[in-house]
């Protein structure tokens, strides 16, 4: 078991090393929310009601795009590269692998919530967190879900070519329905139908509880309870369409 | 597990994917210490077989063992003692040569000294390459030594120095000749036929999924039924003469004395043996693989007479190949 940890430890410090060697991939990584956050807050640098909706929806954003995007992109690369089926034939444990993997999208998805809370209290005065527990309950919960749909959804992406349009099709239709970037409470029943059935939509509602209303955890169980759910549709397929190797053509 | 029991032991082996059947019931036995060489053209079933004895893929029927251990239930022990270079696998983009070795050392009980297998495989002065930057054989090189890092006792090399120019071949081979030095027993794929009679100890011909003949290189070329010498060379008119013969130093009196009573020189006279590579061109319809030769025995015109060396008896190549 501590040889599992050990392993999984080991994975991780690589992984995180071959992140940092990539420094414009790590850039635009962290870049990326920030300037969302640059270009709402000088369109609403008056509005701080509209901020208020901003920063916790683009935390939200961060959380799908450093585990969802970014795992969907890394399995499908490195299944086509071989590199998922020359790990197998180590006696390295898978979960050892795995574990590995997710700690490191985790780090990334750690890092720009720090970076986006900051930003927001620095530069928007949207101050700080309001609940710090709820807010890693909710950081923690939406990173396992995000994580375990993002190696699923890479079972069904053809090839790596085909990764960005698969992957653009999915994060952009559920950011934009889920209330990202304006309160859903505005949009027309049928999309808020949609909204809420997806895990964004309730993450959103969680980190904006956390992080600016103040309203407990319990008072947003439901919430967390669709995120859970999803998890559990996204372990099970995560977990069980696992392939190794790349699928013939 | 005792030493005299095969690395290997594979019996009626099958493997079906849907209504087409790739492996249609194999036996062959791998013996610890040897190189022993799979050969085949593209699609008779190599990888498939390899890759069920590396636990890759689930068999359809039959007994494998290897090294003692079910591979189809990839037991970690059994990952531990055996090595593995893939037909193609790629690596992380941004992750350098000892670093990779490192890595990959660190999932074994007992890793190799890394600067150890850097040189074993001859990439001395790589350490701190990244991966991606290192050229094709240099790639493939990195292959076996990841392979090799954890120290196992079976090596499986599947078709390791396809694409390699004729010298990178030979230094491939060399390194692979060492493994055997080591004690390691090498499974080995290839449709290189001198490569299977350079390096291989003892090699299986597999065609359609079954294997049509087993044996030592050497021994197969001089098999039951097949002539074993031919001799060649251009008569007074300059034809090209072929005779296959069972009593070469008979025939070789008849035509030298014939020749000097009538003052005639036979030019590019040899006598060679059937080597592999006619074993496997009749066993296999005369199909040989569609990759181009590294090095092909050119065939002089007829008309031109320079005085060809005679060979030595064994293993000279004199099919030209397709």
């Amino acid at each position: 078991m501590t040889d599992v940890a050990v392993l999984a430890w080991r994975q991780y410090r690589l992984e995180r090393r071959l992140f940092w060697r990539n420094p414009s991939a790590a850039f635009f990584n962290f870049l990326l929310p920030l300037l969302f956050l640059a270009f709402f807050g000088a369109a609403f640098h008056s509005d701080h009601k509209e901020l208020r909706i901003i920063v916790p929806g683009i935390a939200a954003m961060a959380v799908m795009s450093t585990t969802f995007t970014a795992l969907a992109y890394n399995m499908t690369f490195l299944r086509e590269q071989g590199v998922l089926k020359r790990i197998r034939g180590t006696p390295m444990p898978g979960i050892s692998y795995l574990l590995g993997v997710a700690g490191n999208a985790i780090t990334n998805t750690t890092l720009q919530i720090v970076i986006i809370t900051t930003a927001g209290r620095v530069f928007f005065g949207t101050g700080w967190p309001r609940e710090w527990a709820e807010l890693a309950v909710f950081v923690i919960v939406g990173v396992v879900c995000f994580a375990s749909l993002g190696v699923a959804f890479s079972h069904v992406i053809p090839n790596f070519d085909s990764a960005p349009a698969y992957i653009n099709a999915v994060f952009f239709p559920v950011v934009a329905v889920s209330g990202v970037f304006f309160d859903s409470a505005h949009s027309p029943g049928f999309m808020k139908g949609i909204a809420q059935a997806l895990p964004l939509y309730h993450l959103i509602a969680g980190l904006s509880a956390a992080m600016v209303k103040g309203t407990s955890l319990s008072s947003n169980l439901d919430a967390l309870g669709v995120i859970a759910a999803w998890s559990v549709l996204g372990i099970v397929f995560a977990v069980r369409g696992f392939s190794w190797d790349q699928r013939r053509a | 597990m005792s030493v005299s029991e095969p690395a290997i032991d594979v019996r009626g082996l099958r493997k079906a994917y849907g209504d087409f059947e790739a492996v249609r019931g194999i036996d062959f036995q791998v013996r610890r210490g040897e190189v022993f060489g799979l050969l085949g053209p593209n699609g008779a079933g190599k990888t498939t077989t390899v890759e069920i004895l590396e636990g890759y893929r689930e068999r359809t029927s039959g007994e494998v063992s290897v090294l003692g251990f079910d591979p189809g239930r990839r037991p970690r022990e059994f990952r531990a003692r055996v090595g593995i270079v893939l037909q193609s696998t790629g690596l992380y983009r941004h992750i350098r040569v000892r670093e990779a070795l490192l890595h990959f050392g660190s999932m074994y009980p007992h890793p190799r000294d890394v600067d150890e297998v850097i040189a074993l495989v001859g990439l001395e002065g790589k350490e701190d390459t990244m991966a991606r930057t290192l050229s094709g054989g240099q790639r493939r090189r990195l292959d076996l030594a990841l392979a090799l890092v954890g120290d196992p006792e079976l090596v499986f090399l599947d078709e390791p120095t396809t694409g390699f120019d004729p010298a990178a071949r030979r230094t491939a081979w060399d390194t692979i000749r060492s493994l055997r030095d080591l004690g390691k027993t090498v499974l080995l794929t290839t449709h290189y036929l001198d490569e299977a009679q350079a390096i291989a100890d003892r090699v299986a011909i597999i065609q359609d999924g079954r294997i049509v003949i087993e044996g030592a290189p050497s021994e197969l070329g001089s098999g039951a039924g097949a002539p074993r010498y031919r001799v060649a060379y251009r008569n007074g008119t300059g034809t090209e003469v072929e005779r296959e013969t069972d009593d070469p130093t008979t025939l070789l009196h008849e035509l030298t004395g014939a020749a000097l009573a009538r003052g005639e020189r036979l030019d590019g006279l040899s006598v060679t043996r059937p080597t592999l590579e006619d074993v496997y061109l009749e066993l296999t319809g005369g199909e040989t693989d569609e990759t181009p030769a590294p090095a092909p025995a050119p065939t002089p015109a007829p008309t031109d007479a320079p005085t060809e060396e005679v060979l030595p008896l064994a293993g000279g190549q004199r099919r030209r190949r397709r």
